[in-house]
Parts: structure tokens; C-alpha cells; sequence
């Protein structure tokens, strides 16, 4: 069953005797014939209607947002995404494209992608945006690997409040180039804790990475910590979608920003794909460390604008084994999706979602309390999400849950063994009064 | 075109976000946003007309023939994109309980398993991002499992010096040092040389079979014996599996470490850079030391295994691109085994119809035997007209295809990859054919109009110099 080989019998034919060969195998000899194999052990080939048939099966054993209301959070996010995000860039003209390297014939990706680096320059207050990496995680190990690279230090300080993935990705990452990973506890407020910031930064010390919002919602002290820090590399995991709300870490000092951009427009899809992204401050000898592909404006020969692929020499197809980073494919099709997602909502509609996060959250908090059955773990400002404790049996709440349409908060001791009982829940602009109601009167029945 | 910023009228919207329906929460000034950022303000019509004009200036696979050598530019089949967003698998969390997305296991449990049937390795992660991502997992691999031995001598890593950049690049990354070996004649691996670089430091060797060139690697039995021999591990870059599927497996040839470019060989698009997917297979020994988690099956549940000992931990949040995965996975269903071999050898056939065709017009290095998946042409004799390869695959622009891939591997000189890939026919390569005679005589009889070729594109050629020099990375 092969819809997409066009060969009939007679171009094989045809194409055999201008080759000068027999058959199709023997264009296989140089393979070592005491190797070869003549099939896969794998079932045929199946029409269309099967294969649908036999996914749209598995994909109904899942429990999914059209038919569940989220309460869960921790990276991946269920917000509004506006149809028309999903109508453009369905487009094969997008999708269906490669690494624009032939610029002629790419200015649909490469001006998207000036686009999109501007916008987010715009949301993080930062003066340099790549074209995307893979996606949050990966992106945070790289800019810990181009701040030792650029400093030429070897011990990165990471707040004990970054996701805990993000985390274990950096720790797999700096195996190599052998960096030493410390970590900066943070106090009872849920807050990086400025004294052991403190008291850990030494003439070794490449950078600091804090998250904002940080894993546990909490929106950390920015400023406070760019004083600690002046001397070194100050590295921001950033929200995208709070940033409508949120001071822009530039702001405060920020010289590399990254993150994950799933909020912004693309499905949960069970966590990938969606992308990273990379920003750093406007400095054109730090710009030289970054990874990744970038795009610039230039000009056609005849004086016309246009967009290329830019500051290669960075880049692995040319430096090799001293390029800034072996990437190469990145996740250039997420940023479109973010692209259109911000065009639609505009500075108003961002800074309006943000606002809509943080009453929903709070919303919730509120009546979670009056439940008597959790009791707020930090206490600084939160966004979308907050850490309760509850003296109910969490996998016996969550079942209720399930059991009523709801997909209930993340039991943190599943990550955190010494977090028991401790829950992270998030309400974000998809989540209605009515939802958090039920939600509420679920829990008073137990 | 204008930009989007440049449409942008203050007031515009074109999305309005759902009405607030609890009370409000004020957040404290302090955490506030001074100045709001510089977004586009424009109407749901303005935004789908100004990507719609976008998308139009684009070449792809959905307009044409795109035989971009190495990077597998076969059809996208729709079903897939459209099996991948069903709700199901688009809107479910990476977080919810194993019992709420059985179904999500299920498909990357399958998947797993097929691609070890496929590559002959015997364990599986689906995390990785990409080709390099996959690379670079596969060497973390192999580093771990040295490390574990307590081999601590082991800093080398041999590349080819027809490889792709991530190659060298990844093994950077890892920490080892790059050891470039020489092709010989025949545009495989020089054995004598391999046999005089090997030692006590080769961690292992990172090979392309069949490699850049599009030549498989006959000697590369010999080549597993040598570098085994000294303690070393094989990496397989499977970029290049579109062409031996159902024909060899590198399991048994002699690879530990495999990587798919699940975006190349199982049909999922390109996504204009991305995302693709580049899942690694191991043999048994190296299981232990496999990103956490895997995909484990028990008692007809499925669940993720962080029960591998050695883990060199995670490459990335979560477990993977997974809508990327549902689409190799609807791929593989509708090809099946027989499909998935159907494909490598009407790619193989397409490769060397077009190098038999096209040998006719250009040189054609290392042909003396059968091609595999593409092959590598030559224009340098076309430098005495003042024609670059660049200047020969600028013209193709304005005949209507995408360009071949140009000056890689690095060791041809004016070299133009070819990768037909199987889902095109022959009167599709007839006519790319035509096209290249035409540019060649054209080369001879008046190279400017190569030299300033593309004439008919929506822009012209772009100046690079100036790009780099002014940098001009984003509006203001
Ligand atoms: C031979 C080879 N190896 C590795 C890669 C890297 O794959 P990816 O771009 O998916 O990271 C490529 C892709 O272009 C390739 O052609």
C-alpha cells in the first residue's frame, strides 16, 4: 500500500534500462551481502480508513482538554488559543519548507522569523532573539554552556526553583564541558534565596539562572537579584504569555533570557513540540557566542529589502567541532504559531490574558481555602500558579477529580520526594468560574 | 512585503480574549510592566492576510521538486498532519496520570518497537528533538558508558571528513576532542589511515552509511572490527536511512548507537527548520545509560520506566516531540514493512536514474559504482566560464525547483548533492534533468545570466556581506 511511490511498472522499466541494470536489487550490491536483509518484520501496509480507524482509537483512551478541565500546570500550559493560529499555519507553504538556504525562495520563513525574533526582543526587553531552539529545557543548557564559553568560568548557580526538568537537562548538558552545577535554595516565601545567592557567587562563577514565574508560580525578585549578580551572567527561564503583565526581565538587567514558547499559541501536545527561545542582550561580540540560527535584514541586488540567514560563521555546518552549538534543524514552525498567536492578541490582549491568569489563580486560592483543606505553602506574589498543602489523601482527590471531568493539580511528591501532600495548581484564561465551582464542590465532598 | 509591525494601527485588534468572570485580583505596581512591548495591532483579517502573502513567497514540498540533498525532502502525507491534531493527541499534558493517556504510550510503545525492527538495535528513547539532538544524546551515551568503565583515557572521537558539521560538533559538545579521518579514492573511509589513528584514546567513530556522498561504506565490517578492537563504539547518523531500510540494518552491521531523522525518512514535514524528532537506538549494553524515561509495557499497561541505571539523565523536558511522533508512526502504519523497503528502493532507483541522466551534462565524482538514496554532482569545470556551483543552482530558482544542496560534503569542490527521494516520479526527473542541461549550455553560451541569477524570484540575490556587517536583527 504505497499512496505517496508514484512508480508503475513500466517507468521501473524504463528507468532500469537507462541505469544499465537488470533489476533494483543490484543497485544494492555494495551493501555486504552477508548483512543483508529482504524484509522488515513489521505488519503491511494499511489504506487510510484503517490507519485512522486504528489512531483515532488510541488517541479516544486519552483524556484531553476538549472533554476535561485543567487545573495543571508545570510547563505546559492549557490557554485560549485563537483559531485562526492553527488555520495559517497549517498552510504547506510553512510547514512544508525547509532551513530557509535559499533565501530567494524563502522570505515567507525568513521574514516570520525576523518578525518573531523582534516580537520577542519586545516581550522579554531584551535587544537580540534567535530563530529557536528546541524547546525550554534545551535552551536553558545551551545558554549555561555559551555563558562559560564566553566567561571562561566553570560553575553555574541555578535556583533550586527552576523546573526540576529543566534542571536535570542542564546537569546532563554540562557533563561534557565539565561545568559545576551549584544550587541556590530559595526561603519560606518561595523566593531564591538572596543570602545563599549570596555567599555562593566566587571568582569561578560564570552565571546565575532563576525562573520567572518560577516552578512553584512565584514571581521572583528580579532586581534584587541583577544586584548580587552584576559580575556575572545573569540568565532568565521566562513565561512568555506573563510578560504582558510582568516587568520584562531586560528591565532588570537580564543578559540572557530563554523558555519555552507552548503558551504562546501551540496545543499541550503531551509537551512537544513547541520551541525555545534565546535572547540576549544588544552586544555584538556576545552575539558571536550565541547558538543557533539568526536572520538579518539586507538587500537584494536591486535595492529591494529582504531577509537572510545571518552571523553563520557561529554555526556548526562552518566551524565544526568549534561551533557555538551543534544544532542544526531547530523549531522553526513553533515560532510561527507564536508569531500569529501575538499578532491576533496584541500588547492589550497579552497584558488582558496576564490579568485574566492572575484573578483566575487567585480566584481559585481563595476558594480552595475556604474548603479548609489547603493551606498556601508560599507566601510571595504568584501568576498563573501556587503551591497548597493539603490534608487530604491526594491520590484519592485526584481520582474524584478525574471521575468528574477534571484533570486535578500536579501531586509535586511524584517530582520531589519531601514534597507530601504539597500540590501545584494553576487556572489559567480556559478555566471558567463555573469549572473552579466544580472543582470546589468535588473537593467539599470528599 | 511590509512587515507586520509596519501594518500595525493603534486600537487594531484581532483577538479578543474570554470575559473575566471572577473577581478581579490586583497584582502590586511593583511586579507591573512599565511600557507595554511593541506588538502588532491589527485585525484577525489583517494577521491571516499578512502570513497568507507570507506563505506564498515560500518554496516547498507542497509546491515542487525540492531535491535537497541529505535532508529527505519526500512528500508530507496529510493524513498524518491531520491523525497528529485530534484532540486526543494535541490536547493532552505531559504531566496527567499514566491511566488518563494510555493511548499516548500505547502509539510511542509501538513506535519504539518499530524502529528497533527497523534499525536492529535493541532499546529505544523517542526524546530527542532532532538529528544533532539525537546525536548529541547518542554520544552522551557512549561517553557514560565509557566513563562507567572507568576509561577515562578515552577522549578521541573519529568523524570522517565527509560528515555533516553537528558530527564534530556534537562531539564538542561532549567533550571530546574531533579526529578527522581522510576519505579515499572511492569516497569511503581510508582503512589504512583509520588503522594508523586508532588507539587506546578512540571513544568511538561517528559514521554516514551510506555517507555524504551517497556511497555506501562496503568496508564498514572492517571498520567496526578496527574500532571494537580497541575499545571503541560505532555511532550510526541515520540522516541517510532513507536508503537501506529493508535491506541492512546497522544493529547489524556492527553500530551500537543509531539516530533517525524521524523528519527525513518517516515523512513528517520540515516545519520551515523544524520541529523533527531524533530518536536513538541502542544495543543492550547501553540500555542502562539511556535518557530517562523510556516507554515500558507490563501487564497490557503501559508506563514510563525511569529504571535505567546508568542515565545520563535527560536532553530536554518531557518525553519527546510528540506530535512529530504520531506522524512517523501513522507513516509507518500505511507503508508497513513492505512499504518502508518499497520506498529505499524506488529513492535508490531515483538516485541513480537521475545520475545516470545527469552524468551526461556534469561530473560525477566516485561513480563508479551504484549510487544509494542521492549522489553528488560537480560544476568545476564551469569555473573557466566564471560559474560557481551557487551561480548554477540560482538558476534553478527561476525554472521553478528548489535548489540541490551546494558546497557540502566539504570534500567535492562546486558540488551539488542530489536527493531525489522516492515519492517523485519519473517525469518529474525528466524534466529536472532538462533543466540542468539547459543551465549547463546556458553556463557556456552566457554565464551572467547565472551569475545574477535568479531574475524572476520575489527578491533577488541578498547581500550576506552587508547582513553580517550591519546587523540588523529585529524592527524598530
Ligand atoms: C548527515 C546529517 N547528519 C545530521 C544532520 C542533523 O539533523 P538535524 O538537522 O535534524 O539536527 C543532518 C541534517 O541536515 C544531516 O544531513
Amino acid at each position: 500500500m504505497e499512496p505517496y511511490i508514484p512508480h508503475t511498472d513500466q517507468d521501473l522499466k524504463e528507468m532500469l534500462d537507462v541505469i544499465g541494470v537488470q533489476n533494483v536489487e543490484s543497485l544494492f550490491s555494495t551493501i555486504p551481502s552477508e548483512k543483508r536483509i529482504n524484509s522488515i518484520d513489521l505488519p503491511d501496509g494499511i489504506d487510510e480508513f484503517g490507519v485512522l480507524s486504528k489512531l483515532r482509537k488510541m488517541a479516544l483512551t486519552n483524556a484531553s482538554a476538549d472533554r476535561y478541565a485543567f487545573f495543571m500546570g508545570a510547563g505546559v500550559y492549557n490557554h485560549v488559543i485563537p483559531s485562526a493560529v492553527n488555520q495559517i499555519a497549517s498552510r504547506g507553504d510553512f510547514y512544508t519548507a525547509y532551513t530557509p538556504y535559499q533565501a530567494e525562495v524563502s522570505q515567507g520563513t525568513l521574514q516570520s522569523l525576523f518578525e518573531f525574533q523582534t516580537m520577542i526582543c519586545e516581550i522579554t526587553g531584551m535587544g537580540i532573539a534567535n530563530a529557536s531552539m528546541y524547546d525550554g529545557a534545551s535552551s536553558l543548557a545551551e545558554a549555561v554552556l555559551m555563558a562559560s564559553r564566553y566567561t571562561q568560568k566553570y560553575k553555574a548557580l541555578v535556583a533550586d526553583t527552576i523546573h526540576p526538568e529543566y534542571l536535570e537537562t542542564v546537569k546532563t548538558y554540562v557533563a561534557g564541558p565539565k561545568i559545576e552545577i551549584e544550587k541556590i535554595s530559595h526561603d519560606s516565601d518561595g523566593k531564591v534565596s538572596l543570602n545563599d545567592l549570596k555567599s555562593k557567587i566566587d571568582d569561578k562563577t560564570s552565571c546565575v539562572v532563576v525562573q520567572y514565574p518560577n516552578f512553584y508560580g512565584i514571581i521572583e525578585n528580579l532586581k534584587a537579584i541583577k544586584e548580587i549578580s552584576k559580575d556575572i551572567i545573569f540568565i532568565v527561564v521566562a513565561n512568555p504569555i506573563s510578560l504582558g503583565v510582568l516587568e520584562a526581565p531586560g528591565k532588570f538587567g537580564a543578559d540572557i533570557v530563554v523558555g519555552d514558547g507552548q503558551t504562546l499559541g501551540i496545543q499541550m501536545n503531551f509537551g512537544g513540540p513547541s520551541f525555545g527561545f534565546f535572547a540576549i542582550r544588544e552586544d555584538p561580540k556576545f552575539v558571536r557566542a550565541m547558538p543557533g540560527r539568526i536572520i538579518g535584514e539586507t538587500v537584494d541586488v536591486d535595492g529591494k529589502r529582504g531577509f537572510v540567514m545571518t552571523l553563520q560563521a557561529r554555526e556548526q555546518h562552518i566551524r565544526r567541532e568549534k561551533a557555538t552549538s551543534n544544532i542544526c534543524s531547530n523549531h522553526a514552525l513553533g515560532t510561527l504559531y507564536a508569531s500569529i498567536y501575538l499578532s491576533l492578541v496584541g500588547p492589550k490582549g497579552l497584558k488582558e490574558i496576564g490579568e485574566l491568569n492572575i484573578s483566575k489563580s487567585h480566584y481559585l486560592l481563595k476558594r480552595l481555602e475556604e474548603t479548609g483543606h489547603f493551606v498556601r505553602t508560599f507566601s510571595a506574589e504568584f501568576f498563573n500558579e501556587f503551591v497548597v498543602k493539603t490534608d487530604l489523601n491526594v491520590s484519592k482527590m485526584n481520582k474524584a477529580l478525574f471521575k468528574n471531568g477534571i484533570i486535578g493539580p500536579l501531586d509535586l511528591s511524584k517530582i520531589e520526594e519531601q514534597m507530601k501532600d504539597q500540590l501545584l495548581f494553576c487556572a489559567t484564561e480556559s478555566n471558567t468560574a463555573e469549572e473552579i465551582e466544580k472543582l470546589i464542590s468535588v473537593l467539599e465532598a470528599i | 512585503m511590509e512587515l507586520i509591525f509596519e501594518i500595525s494601527e493603534h486600537g487594531r485588534r484581532g483577538f479578543i480574549p474570554p470575559k473575566l468572570d471572577v473577581e478581579s485580583y490586583d497584582l502590586p505596581d511593583e511586579f507591573k510592566r512599565a511600557e507595554p512591548p511593541r506588538l502588532p495591532e491589527a485585525t484577525e483579517g489583517d494577521v491571516v492576510r499578512h502570513y497568507t502573502n507570507l506563505s506564498r513567497l515560500n518554496y516547498a514540498v507542497d509546491v515542487g521538486f525540492y531535491p535537497l540533498g541529505s535532508c529527505t525532502m519526500k512528500y508530507n502525507p496529510k493524513l498524518n498532519e491531520y491523525a497528529s491534531s485530534l484532540d486526543g493527541f494535541s490536547k493532552i499534558h505531559p504531566y496527567q496520570d499514566v491511566s488518563t493517556v494510555q493511548g499516548a504510550l500505547e502509539l510511542m510503545f509501538n513506535l519504539q518497537e518499530d524502529l528497533k525492527s527497523i534499525s536492529g538495535m535493541d532499546a529505544m528513547t523517542l526524546q530527542p528533538a532532532a538529528g544533532a539532538h539525537g546525536e548529541y544524546t547518542g554520544v552522551a551515551v557512549i561517553r557514560a558508558y565509557h566513563e562507567y568503565k572507568k576509561d577515562f583515557e578515552k577522549d578521541e572521537m573519529i568523524i570522517p571528513d565527509s560528515a555533516h558539521g553537528t558530527n564534530p560538533a556534537t562531539a564538542s559538545m561532549n567533550g571530546y576532542k574531533a579526529v578527522e579521518i581522510k576519505s579515499d579514492k572511492n569516497g569511503m573511509v581510508d582503512i589504512e589511515e583509520l588503522k594508523k589513528i586508532v588507539g587506546p584514546h578512540t571513544a568511538g567513530i561517528m559514521l554516514t552509511n551510506p555517507n555524504t556522498l551517497g556511497i555506501f561504506d562496503e568496508n564498514i565490517l572492517k571498520i567496526a572490527e578496527i574500532i571494537h578492537g580497541v575499545g571503541g563504539l560505532l555511532y550510526y547518523d541515520g540522516a541517510n536511512f532513507n536508503a537501506i531500510m529493508g535491506k541492512v540494518r546497522p544493529g547489524d552491521m556492527g553500530f551500537d548507537v543509531v539516530h533517525f531523522n524521524l523528519h527525513k525518512t518517516f515523512s513528517t514535514p520540515h516545519g520551515m527548520g523544524g520541529p523533527g524528532a531524533g530518536p536513538i537506538g541502542v544495543k543492550k549494553f547501553l540500555e542502562p545509560f539511556l535518557p530517562v524515561p523510556t516507554i515500558g509495557k507490563k501487564n497490557e499497561k503501559y508506563f514510563f520506566d525511569y529504571s535505567h541505571k546508568h542515565t545520563i539523565g535527560r536532553v530536554r523536558s518531557f518525553y519527546g516531540n510528540f506530535s512529530v511522533l504520531v506522524k512517523a508512526y501513522a507513516y509507518i502504519l500505511t507503508m508497513g514493512g513492505d512499504g518502508l523497503k518499497r520506498a529505499s528502493e524506488m529513492a535508490v532507483l531515483n538516485a541513480n536514474y537521475l545520475k545516470a541522466k545527469i552524468s551526461e551534462t556534469l561530473e560525477v565524482p566516485y561513480n563508479t559504482r551504484p549510487c544509494m538514496h542521492e549522489f553528488v554532482a560537480t560544476t568545476e569545470p564551469l569555473l573557466e566560464h566564471g560559474v560557481k556551483a551557487l551561480d548554477f543552482v540560482k538558476r534553478m530558482l527561476d525554472y521553478g525547483v528548489h535548489p540541490p544542496t551546494v558546497y557540502f560534503p566539504l570534500i567535492v569542490h562546486e558540488d551539488i548533492m542530489i536527493e531525489p527521494t522516492e515519492t517523485e516520479s519519473k517525469e518529474t526527473l525528466d524534466k529536472f534533468v532538462e533543466i540542468v542541461e539547459k543551465i549547463a549550455k546556458e553556463a557556456k553560451e552566457n554565464p551572467k545570466l547565472l551569475q545574477e541569477a535568479p531574475h524572476i524570484t520575489p527578491v533577488r540575490r541578498l547581500d550576506d556581506v552587508r547582513a553580517a556587517k550591519q546587523l540588523i536583527l529585529r524592527w524598530k
